[in-house]
């Protein structure tokens, strides 16, 4: 039956659902069970092995985009060329490394009748991992502390600063637990090479790892806040099963967030809950997560919302969702024929 | 003492704790024992029920109750408020 979405056609990114999985399948799935099946779905994918672009009963069609670094003049032409093509309706961008060109292009976009819904580039930065130190000072959130590193040189004041065990974290991605010096030395290299500077070092603190989804309004409210435990954890440190979990404690920590930042669009607030019960935030990324689907399954759908946020529509809070929901994780060999593969790295489109 | 009111019980003794997501497998006994504390059963009026239904000592209750109390506070089970008189 056909309702108000049917034919909508949304842009996303994040199709690498690997063991460090993109949220772009998650969200996926969301909005086909927010806003109907008959929506099309076009894939937006850097590498020409993301799993989410064989997955075809997800995704319909599949553009390659070209990586952030190449700027947001390419990105903007290489959109008009795929919306000449699927007029889009709206993108939602999942990676935090794109999202500073996204947001800049934002009203380009909107000219040529795609939607977003962002926060803007001020607020992106603020809940940079290099700034959530301050950020969450000036603003009553606790934060543990840490250092930004631009040398190996750094380290010895740092750790002695910190102390042992401290986690060393890459600015866009990635966190290592260094336990001494060299590893500490090695952590900080790698994150170097990958994710350039600053990297951080962030006092470790022992304790229980939660997730919060939520969705800013825009007007320092939260539309939706789901937190979840996780239960397994992977090398990684990714959670490969949650469950939801209810504590107002964390819905007031999303809510101070969203009013000291006036947020606009997803985030997800990464906890620890120490022995003693205090909770810190160890990070704030600025889009959904990926286990984002628990959170439609359990009552809140996020995606499918900011969809209509993006389209203006009114969108009421969302006030309850179920608690003791569980998400467990699992891997799947997809079976593709080579030809797929070859026309997605020969053409940049499947 | 009093198990949090939104701790979720199962008849097989399966217990979660929608707070923190913890949860705990008891056995039939456990079972019996937490659905009654939820219900807001006294703690001598559950002590009175198993020295009825099982061959146990009081002073040997006493000891394992002592017990289980200890392992409900270690799983963040109680309520803060600890009521005294039961």
């Amino acid at each position: 039956m056909a309702t108000r979405y049917t034919g909508l056609c949304i842009g996303v990114t994040g199709l690498n659902a690997n063991d460090n999985p993109g949220p772009g399948i998650a969200v996926i799935r969301a909005l086909k069970a927010g806003l109907g099946d008959d929506i099309r779905i076009v894939g937006f994918a850097y590498e020409s092995l993301e799993p989410g672009i064989y997955m075809q009963g997800l995704v319909d069609k599949t553009y390659q985009l070209p990586y952030p670094t190449a700027g947001t003049g390419a990105l903007l032409e290489r959109l008009t060329y795929i919306n000449n093509q699927e007029k889009l309706t709206a993108i939602i961008p999942n990676f935090d490394a794109e999202l500073h060109n996204f947001i800049i292009i934002a009203p380009s976009l909107l000219k040529i009748g795609i939607r977003t819904f962002l926060p803007s580039l001020a607020q992106l930065q603020v809940r940079d991992k290099a700034n959530l130190f301050e950020f969450g000072n000036k603003n009553g959130l606790p934060v543990p502390p840490h250092y930004k590193l631009f040398s190996a040189a750094d380290l010895p004041h740092v750790t002695e600063e910190l102390g042992f065990p401290l986690v060393i974290k890459g600015k866009f991605y990635d966190a290592y637990i260094a336990v001494n010096m060299d590893s500490a030395l090695k952590a900080f290299k790698q994150l170097e090479a990958a994710w350039g500077y600053p990297v951080i070092a962030q006092k470790y603190i022992k304790g229980t790892e939660i997730n919060v989804a939520a969705l800013g309004s825009g007007n320092g409210s939260n539309l939706s806040i789901v937190p979840m435990r996780k239960l397994y954890i992977t090398e990684k440190g990714k959670a490969w099963a949650g469950v939801t979990i209810e504590d107002n404690a964390l819905v007031e920590l999303a809510d101070q967030f969203a009013k000291a930042t006036q947020w606009r669009g997803a985030y997800e607030l990464e906890i620890i809950r120490d022995a003693e019960d205090q909770l810190f935030i160890i990070e704030i990324n600025p889009r959904f997560p990926a286990w984002i689907y628990l959170a439609a399954a359990a009552g809140q759908n996020q995606p499918a919302a900011l969809i209509k946020m993006s389209m203006g529509e009114n969108v009421t809070p969302f006030n309850s969702y179920e608690t003791g929901k569980l998400f467990i994780r699992h891997s799947w060999d997809q079976v593709v024929d080579i030809a797929e593969f070859q026309k997605m790295s020969a053409f940049g489109e499947l | 003492m009093k198990i949090k009111k939104n701790i979720a019980t199962s008849e097989n003794g399966f217990v979660f704790n929608p707070a923190t997501g913890d949860s705990f497998s008891g056995n039939a006994m456990a079972s019996v024992i937490l659905l009654a504390m939820k219900n807001g059963v006294n703690t001598a009026e559950i002590k009175a029920d198993i020295l009825k239904k099982y061959d146990v000592s009081v002073a040997q209750l006493d000891r394992d109750w002592e017990d289980w109390i200890i392992q409900l506070k270690e799983a963040n089970l109680l309520e803060l408020e600890l009521n005294h008189g039961n």
